[in-house]
């Protein structure tokens, strides 16, 4: 068994009044895939939100319980939330590339880090390209502008770009929802790559994506966490009679 | 019963109702009530064109396109001297836009740069800082500021502001551009913040995820992402606050001392291309070269502001394009 790398006790989260997510627990293991399913509306990309404190930014959100990232309750009043957000990436659900070229998109996040050598940023954008599987692709224009990219490929960039500033955990909410199948096959094959550096927490509503790209599965339903297991045995022999309903695609 | 055939058309059918004759009328002399009134607007605006034209080109018949630039004048021992001179109603009259023109800029530019500091932060402070509620109060409140009539904000510069500024400067002249140009500014500032923030508030929501979660700071974000991505659109929001500069007229009237030097020190008395016109044209005797040449000021002030205004067009439309990501 793997170590812990995130640990969430006894997390609520309230819209104003509504609560969202109701006393969530749960153990994330470090280097792999955990993913996050359910149907729309029963908090799983507000829980992944919450991992990084992207809640944050949304006015009327309050927060109760802990989240701790190894042993570090980063909901403790003084933490730099600036600082979590460097060391827990996130991948949006549509590609979010700022309209610069390619390479001033990668070297954004290391720059903010305050890297100005020419040399180190271009070795970054080489690295993370080709962690992203995208470097022969976009090796020749990286200096045009990132958004006459295709989509799958523009996704990739967006991986690439979390990538650069060199985090520990990558949070992707539903990263492939918008691509093809060729492209989201490829997007797939990448999450299996990063894996052996990275703790990944993918949110997805595609059950087929969850069963090939992650180690274990949560299964949220109207903002509780119903089962949490090794992800054959989400899919194949589930404990509880509504996650045994939602993966059979009985509702949802 | 009796079967109908299906191709038969029956008249009691409810939707066979007809439209009366008198909606039909009505119907089309409301199109063409509107229709009257759209293009009376369209027309008043021509005719003005063309009156500001044709009166403004006789100014070159009767006076010279060189002699708006400066006054050749030839002393008793035959040496000439070219005079850059606004005196028209001089026995030797001069008609130089030299002093005017540059009288404008004076005034102009630096209420354009004093408003574009305050009117941008203005603008990023609605777009990004401010909380919703907040912002909901305080744009309209801003947007309410460029309403009030430049005449007022003129006395209450010429009656306070001015004063206020001698006794702290000491400037040259008591009404000067600089006066002027703070006067200016109140009436510019708005104009830049409202635009800056429709500019700003424009740019997706995704982007600023984007930046965030890569570990930005809410000024990184500001500075390095949303300004760089609405730069055309705050562009654009400067130059049309600078036509507005350009083409204000009761406040440099007021202000900025209405003497016609030729200058670049902000603390002397300048006279503005509108102020000109405002003030001179009362007194003018119409048909007189005076008269044309004011005129011509119309004409040159119309080009620039037209220009201007249609540059920051021009980006904002642009900037609409470019924005549907």
């Amino acid at each position: 068994m793997k170590e812990t790398k995130i640990a969430v006790k006894d997390l609520s989260l309230y819209y104003g009044d509504k609560q969202a997510l109701k006393d969530i627990n749960i153990d994330i293991p470090e280097k792999r895939v955990t993913a996050f399913i359910g149907p729309s509306g029963c908090g799983k990309s507000t829980f992944l939100r919450v991992l990084n404190r992207m809640n944050d930014l949304i006015d009327h959100v309050k927060i109760d319980g802990e989240v701790y990232i190894d042993g570090v309750n980063i909901y403790d009043k003084s933490l730099d939330i600036v600082n979590l957000r460097k060391n827990v990436g996130m991948v949006f659900q549509k590609s979010n590339l700022f309209p610069k070229t390619v390479y001033e998109n990668i070297v954004y996040g290391p720059r903010l880090n305050g890297i100005r050598d020419k040399k180190l940023l271009d070795e970054i954008v080489e690295k993370t390209l080709n962690q992203a599987a995208i470097w022969d692709e976009a090796k020749d224009r990286l200096n045009e502008n990132a958004l006459s990219l295709s989509g799958g490929q523009q996704q990739r960039l967006c991986i690439a770009r979390a990538l650069a500033v060199e985090p520990e955990i990558i949070l992707m909410d539903e990263p492939a929802s918008a691509l093809d199948p060729i492209s989201t096959a490829k997007i797939e094959e990448l999450i299996h790559e990063l894996k052996l550096n990275y703790t990944i927490v993918i949110v997805t509503h595609n059950m087929q994506q969850a069963a090939r790209v992650s180690d274990q599965t949560a299964f949220f339903y109207l903002g509780e966490l119903i089962e949490y297991d090794r992800t054959t045995k989400i899919f194949t022999n589930p404990a509880k009679k509504q996650t045994e309903d939602y993966v059979t695609g009985r509702f949802g | 019963m009796e079967e109908k055939d299906f191709f038969s058309k029956s008249a009691d059918s409810k939707y066979a109702k007809r439209i009366g004759k008198f909606t039909r009328v009505k119907e089309s002399a409301i199109k063409f009530f509107f229709a009257v009134n759209g293009a009376m607007a369209l027309i008043f605006i021509i005719l003005i064109f063309i009156f500001l034209f044709k009166e403004g080109f006789k100014a070159l018949e009767h006076i010279g396109l060189l002699d708006f630039l400066f006054f050749d004048r030839a002393d008793a021992s035959g040496i000439h001297q070219k005079v850059f001179e606004w005196y028209p109603t001089s026995e030797e009259a001069r008609y130089s836009l030299v002093p005017l023109l540059l009288g404008t800029l004076l005034t102009a530019i630096p209420a354009t740069i004093i408003s574009t500091l305050l009117g941008v932060g203005t603008g990023i402070y609605l777009s990004e800082v401010a909380n919703p509620k907040l912002k909901e109060f305080l744009k309209p409140a801003i947007e309410l500021f460029a309403g009030i009539p430049t005449v007022v904000l003129g006395f209450i510069m010429l009656a306070v502001g001015a004063s206020f500024f001698n006794d702290l400067l000491n400037p040259t002249n008591r009404l000067n551009a600089f006066v002027a140009s703070i006067g200016l500014s109140f009436v510019i500032i708005p104009i830049i913040a409202s635009l800056t923030e429709d500019a700003l508030h424009s740019i997706p929501n995704d982007l600023r995820m984007a930046s965030y979660g890569l570990g930005a700071t809410k000024w990184q974000t500001v500075s390095r992402v949303i300004l760089p991505a609405a730069f055309s659109g705050v562009s654009a929001s400067i130059i049309l606050g600078f036509g507005r500069a350009i083409g204000e007229t009761m406040i440099v009237l007021m202000c900025a001392g209405n003497a016609a030097n030729i200058t670049a020190d902000i603390f002397l008395s300048v006279r503005t291309m509108t102020a000109t016109i405002a003030a001179e044209m009362g007194e003018v005797s119409q048909g007189s070269d005076h008269y044309y040449a004011l005129f011509f000021i119309g004409i040159v002030l119309f080009t620039i502001t037209f220009f201007l205004n249609l540059a920051a067009e021009i980006i904002i439309s642009k900037m609409r394009k470019k924005n549907t990501f």
